[in-house]
């Protein structure tokens, strides 16, 4: 059914129509309206056959999961940003022992300086875990995304984390076809555990695992992740064929047929830049845009089969690996290995730093001319930087930099975007 | 034919193992059909008080809810020893997550098997003091406010033995311990305010609440199959000597472990929504000196560079333990 | 497409407004989106909200930047904020206040704009009579339907009385449909007023 709803509702209730059996949530911006709707649904009772425990922690959300999946129950919990880290020890322990939770990010900074908007520093923080890792463009994939996990989760014995932009998604009004129970019903049949705590077929489950076994079972996580790279076009075609359209998949090409350049990205964004490509298309632009919607597993030959044929790529990212450069470059260069293009790596929106159109438009036609640096940052304040190195220049004690360049610039309320 | 009375000196005694009680005045352990969910096999130390307190407590547990248990162990000592890859000592369903969260991933477990409808199945957490009064402090905070329906048997050793004796907020004043090493001005752990998880627990108001040790095995079975008769959420603390950890004998844990309790420095208590409601009477305090000398991690409070005064003040808590919780008074009927 | 920016404080439902005017859209077969842009929870700070509406799939995601309509929900921040920052040729700007564009100080925008395109109304006033409550929102939705035509009041209305069911629906729906009438007559004549 068409609804005019918001992106945290549209999850909540397609995360209802999975039929979960154990939800556990803390609460953190920006995945509040999520488990509130969850919790709220389970209290008045239009969601049954469902316990909702408000737990102490991230750390204990995490881990209640791990303990009802481990009892055959189906279970769900959603973080975000400094909640991912907390629980960090029990997203590898999930990912590890093999468990089906599917959990929603709301992709949100990681601090300090602390920060409540929107990048995916957050989700990439875990990217190694083993978790299987699908970003969602809109509010309506933001939905089936959740569908199609519980489907692969339970499939591979694998956990699956469904990424949606904090404030960008979690919180935007927009169109969303909410599907009914019988569709979900006959997409997602009821959860059959691999392992089960049972008394009446006892196993000992997460024993220490010695040099003479951990490299083999480390190892199976890492095939789990390559049978994914089958599972997961496969049950977005029967998703599609069921429920009539198209979400998920590894990647979503757009106008990258006989593109000379082509932008990648993750998420939200990508609708930006589809409107931008558009625009300079329509003046005599060959560019297109490709779409990653699995970043874990990487789906290496999906991307480098988009991608072989431009003349340049300009990678897009939210996400800065300190130190280095991006994150999604580097699988995107693995990609490419041994093919000869120029390759752009773009850290962008960070903290929730608006991405305009403008920009967009300004920096694809500098990419175009091939003006571009390898690693450059869209609409960074250099003068702002410059002050900062200069004040710590002047003097030892120059103060917390966060503080300093916050005064700089004055109250925030005062600017527009 | 003449009488002649024969004097049976074990008759009527709690001895662990006595199968002259009666039926009903026997320990599980006694029992022939006891489902030792602990089986033989694991890596325990010799002389280890807490493959003793485990096998007592879910053996116990396993006799009161007709062997249908699960349950969810913190990383620590009784997790590594019993698990040794690819074997497992468990008789029963187990699963072994962190360190911190034992707490958390049982009430998990117990939040799938109601929704489940599985009202037949138990659990039972396991961690030391350590994955307890430390690092799972807030999961189990969290689980007894919430009054999950998980029994949590905190198994305490007195430091985090698996990786080598340190020093926990369970450790006692004046222990010494790796990183309480018995140097310097003060040797040995400081004296604190301390961290006393049964009290902590009674605060919660949580259905119940015990302390026990292995040198009481009829007393940890009552405690144990009290806790698995009500439902929410349920702690028993168990003392459990480590004899390498404290230096004792391995032979000597149960006598270490006795005279921990005799001398009030481990008190035996029960207690319901907050209310202390039972109470081991001690049957002859014995002065806390016996207790410190038979582990050489009090060695350094005797002999020619001694601390008397830290022993009288060690002394002091015991006391005042025997004060608080009326350990000398009779208790009634 | 149709592009809306709304000021306003923490408070005041700035928020709510645009997901109102996002259903309503929604309600007459369009495609609508409307986000925030706040800080942490807190009365009283500077807040916007955006919505957008077309007839097609609307995709980007960046803040209004070019409004083809402002409703200024809190005068206050007339002078504070740059709030007229980007405003389309031929936009509309939609204030909540009692005073004219003159005595707000903004004579010579709304000279250059037009009194069919810039308007004053007191929503707060309005909804305080309806209501009982000087919560401006609902009443401004009501402005805006008549300032840009965008939108049927009735749509409007329906919107109001799906976010806020029952008796107070009603209220603000009363406070919407005076709103309209208030800025239907403004649109119309040229004169300033007290």
């Amino acid at each position: 059914m068409l609804k005019q709803t918001e992106g945290s509702h549209a999850i909540a209730e397609a995360v209802a129509l999975c039929r979960p059996e154990v939800i556990c949530a803390y609460p953190i911006t920006p995945q509040t309206h999520i488990v509130e709707g969850l919790g709220e649904m389970v209290k008045d009772g239009s969601l049954t056959g469902c316990e909702f425990i408000n737990v102490e922690s991230e750390f204990a959300a995490l881990s209640v999961a791990i303990g009802s999946s481990a009892a055959g129950a189906r279970s769900y919990t959603a973080t975000a940003s400094q909640g991912i880290l907390f629980m960090a020890e029990a997203v590898y322990n999930a990912a590890g022992l093999g468990l089906p939770i599917v959990m929603t990010i709301g992709n949100r900074a990681i601090g300090a300086p602390i920060n409540i908007w929107n990048d995916h520093s957050d989700s990439m923080s875990m990217r190694d875990a083993g978790w299987i890792q699908l970003y969602a463009e809109n509010n309506q994939e933001a939905a089936d995304l959740h569908i199609q996990a519980f489907r692969l989760a339970e499939e591979l014995s694998c956990p699956v984390m469904v990424c949606v932009d904090g404030f960008i998604l979690t919180h935007a009004y927009e169109r969303v076809d909410i599907p009914t129970q019988a569709q979900v019903d006959e997409y997602l049949p009821p959860f059959e555990p691999v392992q089960q705590l049972d008394c009446d077929d006892p196993v000992s489950i997460g024993a220490m695992v010695g040099p003479e076994a951990f490299f083999e079972v480390r190892y199976l996580q890492h095939y789990k992740q390559q049978r994914a790279l089958e599972l997961i076009p496969h049950f977005a075609e029967e998703f599609k064929n069921l429920f009539g359209r198209e979400s998920g998949g590894l990647v979503r090409p757009y106008q990258c047929d006989d593109a000379e350049t082509i932008v990648v990205a993750l998420g939200s964004v990508n609708g930006t830049i589809k409107d931008v490509v558009d625009e300079m298309r329509a003046a005599g632009h060959r560019i297109g845009v490709l779409t990653l919607c699995s970043f874990r597993p990487f789906p290496l030959t999906a991307v480098r089969t988009a991608l072989i044929k431009a003349k340049r790529v300009v990678v897009l990212e939210k996400s800065l690996a300190v130190g280095i450069g991006g994150v999604v470059s580097d699988g995107v260069r693995k990609a490419l290995s041994g093919v000869v293009l120029r390759g752009y790596t773009v850290i962008a929106g960070l903290g929730g730093r608006a991405i305009t159109g403008k920009s967009l438009r300004a920096l694809f036609e500098k990419a175009e001319r091939d003006e571009l640096e390898m690693l450059s940052f869209l609409d960074l304040n250099w003068d702002v930087v410059e002050r900062e190195l200069e004040r710590g220049r002047q003097q030892r004690r120059s103060g917390p930099t966060a503080e300093n360049i916050l005064r700089d610039l004055g109250p925030a309320g005062a600017r527009i975007g | 034919m003449t009488l002649q009375s024969v004097k049976f000196y074990q008759t009527g005694t709690f001895t662990v193992g006595n199968r002259l009680l009666e039926a009903a005045d026997r320990t599980v352990q006694a029992n022939m059909r006891r489902t030792n969910s602990l089986n033989s096999g694991h890596r325990a130390c010799q002389g280890c008080g807490e493959a003793l307190g485990a096998r007592y407590a879910i053996d116990a547990a396993m006799q009161a809810t007709n062997n249908r248990i699960m349950a969810v162990n913190a990383t620590g000592c009784l997790e590594v020893f019993s698990t040794p890859y690819p074997e497992t000592s468990w008789q029963i369903p187990w699963i072994h997550s962190l360190f911190g969260n034992a707490a958390a991933v049982a009430s998990g477990v117990a939040a799938g098997l109601r929704v489940k409808g599985r009202k037949d199945v138990r659990v039972v957490a396991q961690g030391g003091d350590g994955g307890t009064t430390d690092i799972g402090f807030g999961c189990l905070s969290g689980m007894f406010e919430r009054n999950d329906d998980v029994l949590y048997i905190c198994y305490d050793n007195e430091a985090y033995m698996n990786t080598g004796v340190q020093r926990s907020s369970a450790t006692p004043p004046a222990a010494r311990t790796a990183t309480t090493m018995a140097v310097g001005a003060h040797p040995g752990n400081v004296f604190g305010t301390g961290k006393n998880l049964p009290l902590i627990a009674m605060a919660h108001n949580i259905p119940y609440a015990a302390t026990a040790s292995v040198a009481n095995l009829h007393d940890l079975e009552a405690k144990v199959t009290r806790a698995m008769g009500m439902h929410g959420a349920r702690y028993v603390h168990i003392h459990v000597p480590c004899p390498l950890g404290w230096g004792s004998q391995p032979a000597d844990t149960m006598l270490v472990a006795r005279m921990a309790v005799e001398s009030g420095l481990f008190p035996l208590i029960e207690a319901e929504h907050g209310e202390v409601t039972g109470r081991y009477q001690l049957r002859r305090q014995v002065p806390v000196e016996d207790y410190l000398k038979l582990q050489k991690r009090f060695a350094h409070l005797f002999g020619a560079k001694g601390e008397p005064a830290t022993v009288v003040a060690i002394q002091a808590m015991a006391d005042a333990n025997i004060r608080r919780f009326k350990l000398a008074e009779p208790v009634s009927a | 497409m149709f592009q809306v920016r709304i000021h306003g404080r923490g408070g005041q439902g700035v928020v709510s407004a645009a997901e109102m005017l996002s259903v309503a859209a929604f309600d007459e077969g369009r495609f609508a989106q409307a986000f925030p842009s706040f800080g942490s929870e807190r009365m009283g700070a500077p807040v916007m909200a955006f919505c957008r509406i077309d007839t097609r799939e609307i995709r980007s995601r960046e803040p209004v930047m070019q409004p083809d309509a402002l409703i200024i929900q809190d005068p206050t921040l007339l002078h504070q904020v740059d709030l007229f920052s980007g405003l389309a040729a031929g936009g509309f700007i939609l204030i909540n206040s009692r005073r004219s564009a003159e005595e707000l100080g903004i004579a010579e925008l709304a000279h250059g704009i037009g009194h069919d395109h810039l308007c004053t109304v007191p929503a707060s006033d309005l909804a305080l009579k309806h209501t009982g409550r000087s919560m401006p929102n609902a009443a401004l939705l009501g402005g805006f339907a008549a300032i840009t035509g965008q939108l049927h009041l009735d749509s409007v209305t329906k919107a109001i009385r799906e976010k806020f069911p029952g008796k107070v629906g009603e209220a603000n729906v009363a406070a919407a449909e005076a709103a309209y009438e208030h800025v239907m007559k403004e649109r119309q004549s040229p004169a300033p007023h007290a």
